[in-house]
Order: C-alpha cells, then sequence, then structure tokens
C-alpha cells in the first residue's frame, strides 16, 4: 500500500487532483488508512491502465468511463467463468462426459 | 534476478552507434566462437547471448522496438498493460460491476445466459437494477487553531445543501473525512455512496506544531526577564497568564502542560520559547546605567564558541 504523494512520484506528470477526480469518478478505489488514501498494486496497475489509454488511444474522460465499466464487467465475467471451470473440472470424469456431450449438441 | 539487456550483453552503452555496436559484437564472436572455444559450454552460452543480441540491435526496426519498450531482450512482444493480472487477483474484486454481473451462485451463473436446469432463475435480474451513489469529494481548508482544538465546519454545497463536517482535534494536512452516506444517492434503491473530505491546515502566524506540542516564541522585556513577570501567553484554547521567572535568559523554554493539541484523553503541550525584545534603542538612562554596570560585570557571552580574542 501506498498513499497519494508516492502514487503520483510513479507517474510523471500525474496530477494530484487528476487522481482526486478519478476517485471521486469511482475509477479508482483506494483504501483508507489513518485517513489516508491507500493504493494497492491493482489500483496502481489501474492508474497506469487509464493513463496509458489516454495516451495510446486517445481515450477522454466520458469514453473513459465507459471503458472501464466494460474491462470491470469482463473481467468480472472471466472471474466467474474461472470458477466455474475449476468447478467443472473437479467433478468426477462422468459428469464432465455429459457435459462435454450436452456442450458439443448445443453447438449442433 | 533481470535479464541483462542487449547493450550490456555486447557491452556497449545504449547510445552507441552501428558502427560501434558492429565492433562490439565482432570482438566478442572471434573470443567466444564455439569452434576456437571446444569444450567449454559457457563460452558458447555466451555466443549465443552475444549472437541474439546482434540481432536485434543490428536491425534498425527491432532496435527501435526495444528501445521504445515494445519488445523485450528475446524480441518477444512486451504486454502493453501489466492490469490484467491484477483485476482477476484477489485485489481485483473490488473493481467488479456492482450490481450487475458479479454472481454468487452456480443458479446464477446459470441464469445468466437464459439457460437453466428446470429451477433456473431464482430471481429476475432485468430492469430496477440497484445501483449505489457515486463517492463526492470535497476539500475543505481549516485554520491552525481549529485543527488543534476540534471543530465543526458546515460545508455549503451549493445550491442549497450543506455538509455538517466534525473535524477531530490533531487532524494534519493531508488527511480525508469520510462521511458514510453522504455522497451521491444510489439508483433504483441502492445505497448512497461517501463524502469524502480532503482537509488541508492553514499554518499560523505565530503557533507552530510538532506532532502534538505546539510551539510559540513569546517576546519579553528585558525587564521581564531579569525581574520575572506574569504575562499573558496565547494558546489554542484562549490567553493563559504565565509566570516568567526572575532572571530568565534569551531561549529559556517554558512548558505550559497539556495546551498543546488538544486530542482527547492525551493532550499535547505548548513549549513557550522566550525571545527577549529590548527595544530601547536611544534611551539614554538604560544606555548610561549600562556603562557603569557592564565595567563592574565583565562577561563574556561567546566564551564556548571557540572564538576568543
Amino acid at each position: 500500500m501506498i498513499g497519494l504523494d508516492e502514487l503520483l512520484a510513479q507517474f510523471a506528470g500525474l496530477e494530484r487532483a487528476e487522481v482526486l477526480r478519478w476517485v471521486e469518478n469511482r475509477w479508482l478505489l483506494p483504501d483508507f488508512a489513518d485517513g489516508r488514501f491507500a493504493f494497492g498494486e491493482v489500483d496502481v496497475a489501474r492508474v497506469e491502465l487509464i493513463l496509458g489509454m489516454r495516451r495510446d488511444f486517445a481515450v477522454g474522460d466520458e469514453a473513459m468511463a465507459v471503458v472501464l465499466g466494460l474491462l470491470d464487467q469482463v473481467y468480472g465475467l472471466r472471474r466467474q467463468m474461472a470458477r466455474l471451470c475449476r468447478a467443472v473440472a473437479a467433478l468426477p470424469p462422468e459428469a464432465r462426459a455429459a457435459l462435454r456431450a450436452a456442450m458439443a449438441e448445443e453447438e449442433r | 534476478m533481470a535479464a541483462q539487456t542487449p547493450y550490456q550483453v555486447l557491452g556497449v552503452s545504449p547510445s552507441a552507434g552501428p558502427e560501434e555496436i558492429r565492433a562490439a559484437y565482432r570482438k566478442l564472436a572471434k573470443q567466444l566462437h564455439p569452434d576456437l572455444n571446444p569444450g567449454k559450454p559457457e563460452a558458447e552460452a555466451r555466443f549465443k547471448a552475444v549472437s541474439a543480441a546482434y540481432d536485434l540491435l543490428s536491425d534498425p526496426e527491432k532496435k527501435a522496438r526495444y528501445d521504445r519498450g515494445e519488445i523485450d531482450e528475446s524480441g518477444a512482444e512486451r504486454p502493453r498493460y501489466a492490469y490484467r493480472p491484477h483485476a482477476e487477483g484477489a485485489q481485483g474484486r473490488k473493481y467488479r460491476q456492482e450490481g450487475g454481473i458479479e454472481i454468487d451462485d452456480l443458479d446464477d451463473i446459470l441464469s445468466m445466459f437464459g439457460g437453466g436446469m428446470g429451477t433456473g432463475a431464482r430471481r429476475s435480474r432485468t430492469g430496477g437494477m440497484p445501483f449505489p451513489g457515486g463517492d463526492r469529494l470535497f476539500s475543505l481548508s481549516v485554520d491552525f487553531v481549529e485543527a488543534a482544538t476540534g471543530a465543526k465546519k458546515r460545508l455549503n454545497l451549493p445550491p442549497d445543501d450543506w455538509l455538517d463536517v466534525t473535524i477531530p482535534a490533531g487532524i494534519t494536512s493531508g488527511q480525508v473525512l469520510r462521511l458514510k452516506g453522504k455522497g451521491s444517492p444510489g439508483i433504483g434503491g441502492g445505497p448512497p455512496g461517501d463524502a469524502l473530505i480532503e482537509v488541508t491546515v492553514e499554518p499560523h502566524p505565530y503557533f507552530r506544531r510538532d506532532g502534538d506540542d505546539i510551539h510559540l516564541d513569546l517576546p519579553v522585556s528585558l525587564a521581564e526577564a531579569v525581574l520575572g513577570a506574569r504575562v499573558a501567553v496565547p494558546t489554542v484554547t484562549g490567553p493563559v497568564t504565565m509566570t516568567i521567572p526572575k532572571g530568565s535568559d534569551a531561549g529559556t523554554q517554558l512548558r505550559l502542560r497539556g495546551k498543546g493539541i488538544q486530542r482527547r484523553g492525551r493532550p499535547g503541550d505548548q513549549y513557550v520559547t522566550l525571545k527577549i525584545v529590548i527595544g530601547a534603542a536611544g534611551d539614554a538612562e538604560l544606555a548610561d546605567f549600562l556603562k557603569g554596570w557592564a565595567a563592574r560585570h565583565p562577561v563574556d557571552p561567546r566564551r564556548d564558541l571557540g572564538a576568543r580574542r
């Protein structure tokens, strides 16, 4: 966990007001520790993502909200899909075979 | 361990030109060539590394892509963003789309795409999805005394709303106060967000803060210092009367217990440093007195500075 000042130090040209605005928009969800913002690794990676999308794809503020919303949905789905896959992998072989057959049927 | 950069492998600087790179490569290749080093696997391994490094750096396009960080030293594409592993890790959970997609049990997963095994969709998730409201961020500046004693502040929210904020004693600049449920209202019955208030503490013209203690330089007259006096001293909780002991020197520090930061249960102290103000320029009576007095009382206040005449 790092504080706001340390976060700003990691990204050249990143403005304090900008980060605060992102927190306000809920693009960033830092934790609180001793009444201060605390940014974890996922938050730092997310700052990198936002800066990268703005720099490389010229994503503006309005589009950023949509892009982040969709990305969060995709990751939410992937998380659930991973859970489902782990559960399926733990099933007995005959159950998996039945599942495979049902999926093949569905494709046809 | 971080892999060596191709520049390090060839022993050249990243600003080296093509000639320099080629020369460095030829020199190392001659030294390390497997035909000249039979039975020396480490030379062969280095020869391979050197060749790979030269491959990359001798190709202007590959070299440019490497320099921009687009490919790594083996020529493989570098991932543009490192966000995904974090998003899918445990920490990423907080960024899930709230109220929407997160599913907690098998029935929900199965009903996501309208499929189902008989019992199927338990809950309808269409329409009227509750969303929590967003947080609202504010900044509030408080003066030194308010931060020291704690205060109630009203934050006006134009046009006709406000927030009552309790500033705890001892707050420091940059602290963020969270008022639960005072953010934007929720949608479709979702809970409201929070108000986040970043507090700035303004400096004071004569109080200074050190942890929970407060420091003050107090001007006293020559007579007050020599003869002692009772004087009024400002504190964050209002003026108090303090005794200046007879014969006090400049720089003497006196403590007013419990008059520092008013942290509940264990307030800090106020330290008062005496600053003697003579304020008697052109006072002939004092000057005449001192001429006689100084002759009879020779003192060298600079004795300990090691700069004796």
